[in-house]
């Protein structure tokens, strides 16, 4: 009989089995095999490095006097002169980053974790729940972020916890958004749909078949939001809340010896530029992320592309 | 270049040794393409997905996709090389010597322009194609005329959103022929049309090639539109030419193994027959055997297939008949090419039973008063043009859509439309599989992991090694290897992740499965081996189907029953032989008169 010619299909191809598994991982590698990625990278890793290994490297003390105030380097007055207050810039310099990146990173993890719950949500759930989530994001949005936390700040004062929700609740609806748009393309795919069919909890189709798909612009996003949380929090500090004086954070530097700027400026610069190359850093790197995951045509599906950067314009 | 030499020898298209490369590597996409069309004719180019057929059809116009170049041979229209032409003749040969067709109309046509300017500008670009005592707009009007539209000043400034996926196709056409060419290449004009649209289209071709005297190269998947339309056919396989005749000469005494294959496996819509597909898939460009391509896939390859490339030689008598092969099959007519299908005893029992069944998307109601059965065992098709509703039938029965009324029962229990209403048993008896094998596989598991994610749902109980073995076995039910288990859905083909799709609804032993054209992104070689599978699964499983299809042709071959849709409703229902012999309903009657058939016995023009 014809029928039995339709015998097992003999594994073709010399090409093992090899699972394309992690697609963030994959990203990572692609993007570290750029110059871009190289560049945002290393940038990063030396101003975090720098903030983390700071409190540890002996030096002296970034509260007490050392000098005449505004005193230039040298004669005595430290690598990078003293500030307003006599202070060693570079002893603060070197103190003053872990809390500001310790901050935006924990308001950074909050933020995506809230607003992709929220934005996939209302992706698979559609209509009321979309119109509920989406709108309340939409509103949101329309308030300036920089308002927002010094109300909120203003309003019940300057702790710390207060801050990290303030930046938080800035940064979850854009997250939302974002993540809202990319899955909305996943959730209209036939294998969603084909596992919801069998009655499968929305939790359980979520966790399983909706997130693999969107790892990739979640880490495009965190890594665009950490850049947005620390030019935020730095902002606020520079405002003078979140950290008590004295002690120091790179925000608060800025605004202390601003009015010193024409007699020691590398109390203004050296903080501002630390900043600038760690704003810079994560951009470049998110971006490098984004080239990758987005750009190259080289894999069939190209998971919710589309609809990020639809978000994103 | 203003005069067209119109002798005999040298008019018409010749190309010879066409090769394709990679930019890159400059590893062969097409090699070694000849051959010759005299004018007044229509060659078609036969290939599966993959096989370079739209890379040859594009080349002859000088062109190469990016990535490719063309690296060597002669493309010569009337006696001129196209490829020896650079810059401004070449621009001037585009249009006027060679005019292209895409297969999507609507990407060849501005979204921004009236047709009526679109046209007039594709002229006024090469105005020495309009003849003494012609205007621009009677030239339009005239060509109008010709492709069957109306020339009147209102549908000359509609937009190309405004028409029909025909009319889109017809006025790209025309805009094809606008300038007078010599040669037309139309890359699978008609693959997204009905098959009456498919019909008329086709019918411009046939009638505009012989009365404007040019050559057409008309590139297709689709043997049955072939053999209807092209007075000889070349067969492309892995890049490379492997039979070559007329076209009459390859349906009726096919010598290549391959065309032989592809003529077991195209669906015939006048008998019932068994199909046989083509297992395995053609090698890629750069990897390419030392010898025959096909010869992993051949019944009777032998040790020289392996070791050197057959040419490409004439087994001709009286007219000539290309084929690369060493053994060359008998020659197969496509109308003795299978065996009859074994008719299914006993008379079973409904399964499956709609009543009065009505649905609507919003206000609109898009199936009126549907009933009809699917029997234990049996498969009943549904067919139907585009937006006849008999995807929207589909889906209201699995869940999907509902927006619905009417009165369903399923192995003796009602059947509702929310999903969430029915009991776990339904939904696992009651299985759907989708159009789509692309998009229905989640992309970031393993074959195993889709395959074992309903086991998980709907079996909590059964162990890590149980679910195994009932992977091992479902694949083995679709004829896939247990190599597959770790692969990820990507790396495998069209056919390979429909099947897997299918394992994937058979693994819960479903009594109903409902297949909404599973087989319409698949090659014909590839659908032949799903269609057997599923009717091996009637009979040894007692699997009952509601097979929803555009193709009569496959209908004949798998389905007992068939109900045929119109605008919502149904038309016609019985047997499948009695209806599709002795249609009564007109709207039946169209359908099967318009259907093209590899026999070519209905080719009134």
């Amino acid at each position: 009989m014809t029928t039995t010619t339709i015998g097992p299909n003999s594994a073709e191809g010399t090409a093992p089995p090899a699972k394309q598994r992690g697609s963030v991982r994959r990203i990572l590698q692609g993007a570290l095999a750029t110059r871009r990625g190289q560049v945002g990278l290393a940038l990063t890793v030396l101003v975090v490095g720098f903030a983390f290994i700071g409190p540890f490297v002996p030096s002296r003390s970034p509260v007490e006097f050392s000098g005449v105030p505004y005193s230039l380097p040298g004669n005595g007055a430290g690598l990078l002169g003293t500030d307003a207050l006599g202070r060693d810039v570079f002893a603060r310099l070197l103190d003053g980053g872990w809390s500001l990146l310790l901050l935006a990173t924990i308001s950074t993890v909050a933020a995506v974790l809230v607003g992709t719950v929220a934005g996939v949500v209302a992706a698979y759930r559609g209509r009321r729940t979309e119109l509920f989530i989406m709108r309340s994001v939409d509103i949101m949005l329309a308030i300036p972020q920089l308002v927002f936390v010094l109300l909120i700040v203003s309003v019940i004062g300057a702790k710390v916890w207060l801050l990290v929700l303030a930046v938080t609740l800035c940064q979850a609806p854009q997250v939302a958004r974002v993540m809202y748009a990319a899955s909305q393309d996943i959730c209209e795919r036939d294998f969603v749909k084909a596992v919801a069919l069998w009655g499968m909890a929305p939790r359980t189709v979520i966790r399983r078949h909706v997130m693999p798909s969107l790892t990739t612009p979640l880490a495009v996003e965190t890594g665009l939001r950490l850049s947005f949380s620390i030019i935020l929090i730095s902002g606020i500090n520079f405002l003078g809340f979140g950290t008590k004086p004295p002690n120091p954070s790179w925000g608060v530097m800025v605004n202390e010896n601003r009015l010193g700027l024409a007699t020691n400026y590398w109390g203004v610069l050296a903080p501002a530029i630390m900043l600038a190359i760690l704003a810079v850093g994560t951009n470049v790197f998110a971006d490098a992320l984004a080239r990758i995951a987005f750009g190259g045509g080289e894999s069939e599906e190209t998971p919710a592309v589309a609809g990020l950067e639809l978000a994103k314009s | 270049m203003n005069s067209h030499p119109t002798s005999q020898h040298d008019s018409g298209l010749v190309v010879e040794g066409l090769t394709v490369v990679t930019d890159e590597r400059g590893t062969p996409v097409v090699e070694d393409i000849s051959f010759a069309v005299p004018a007044g004719q229509v060659m078609g180019l036969v290939g599966e997905s993959g096989s370079g057929k739209s890379t040859v059809g594009v080349a002859l116009l000088g062109l190469a996709r990016q990535g490719l170049r063309i690296a060597a041979g002669r493309v010569c229209i009337d006696g001129v090389d196209i490829l020896s032409l650079q810059g401004k003749s070449l621009q001037d040969a585009r249009g006027r010597l060679v005019a292209y067709v895409p297969q999507d109309p609507i990407s060849g046509l501005n979204p921004a322009l009236s047709v009526g300017r679109q046209l007039r500008e594709a002229i006024a670009i090469h105005r020495d194609t309009v003849r003494a005592g012609e205007t621009i707009r009677g030239r339009v009007r005239q060509l109008m005329d010709e492709v069957g539209l109306p020339s009147t000043d209102a549908f000359l400034s509609s937009y190309p959103h405004q028409m029909s996926g025909g009319q889109q196709q017809r006025v790209a056409i025309a805009m094809a022929f606008s300038c007078r060419p010599r040669v037309i290449v139309l890359d699978e004009p008609t693959t997204g049309l009905d098959v009456t649209t498919q019909r008329r289209v086709l019918n411009t071709v046939r009638e505009l090639t012989a009365e404007h005297n040019v050559t057409s190269v008309y590139v297709s998947h689709d043997l049955a539109v072939v053999a209807q339309l092209a007075d000889q056919t070349a067969v492309l396989y892995a890049g490379r030419l492997v039979e070559r005749a007329r076209t009459a000469a390859i349906f009726r005494g096919a010598r290549h193994p391959y065309t032989v294959g592809l003529l077991k496996a195209v669906p015939s819509p006048a008998r019932s027959e068994i199909l046989v597909g083509i297992e395995g898939r053609p090698p890629r460009p750069g990897r390419w055997p030392h010898g025959c391509p096909f010869a992993d896939r051949c019944a009777s390859v032998v040790e020289q297939c392996r070791e050197e490339l057959p040419v490409l030689r004439d087994l001709g008598d009286t007219e000539s008949h290309e084929v690369r092969c060493f053994r060359p099959e008998p020659p197969l007519s496509v109308a003795h090419a299978k065996e009859p299908v074994p008719i299914l005893p006993g008379h079973p029992q409904p399964i499956l039973a709609v009543r009065s069944l009505v649905a609507c998307y919003g206000p609109r109601e898009v199936l009126r008063d549907i009933t009809f059965d699917v029997e234990k065992g049996r498969c009943t098709a549904v067919v139907g043009q585009s937006g006849s509703g008999k995807t929207t039938l589909a889906r209201s029965l699995v869940g999907l859509h509902q927006a619905w009324a009417g009165d369903v029962s399923f192995a003796g229990a009602g059947l509702g439309p929310d999903p969430r209403r029915r009991t776990k048993e339904q939904r696992r008896t009651l299985q759907y599989v989708f159009q789509n094998p692309y998009s229905s596989l989640n992309p970031r598991m393993t074959v195993r992991e889709n395959l074992e994610e309903p086991l998980r749902y709907f079996y909590p109980q059964l162990s890590r090694r149980e679910r195994a073995e009932k992977v091992h076995d479902v694949l083995a039910t679709v004829a896939l290897s247990t190599a597959y288990t770790e692969r990820m859905p990507h790396q495998l083909s069209g056919g390979e992740r429909q099947r897997v799709a299918v394992g994937r609804a058979l693994i819960v032993d479903p009594e109903v499965m409902v297949c909404d054209e599973i087989t319409s992104a698949l090659d014909v070689s590839v659908q032949a081996l799903l269609v057997e599978q599923l009717r091996r699964l009637q009979v040894e499983r007692g699997l009952s189907m509601l097979f929803i299809t555009h193709n009569l042709a496959v209908v004949r071959s798998i389905a007992q029953e068939v109900v045929v849709l119109c605008d919502g409703v149904i038309v016609e229902h019985g047997p499948v032989d009695q209806v599709l012999d002795h249609p009564t309903h007109a709207y039946t009657q169209q359908l099967l008169a318009d259907l093209p058939s590899a026999e070519g016995d209905n080719t009134a023009a």
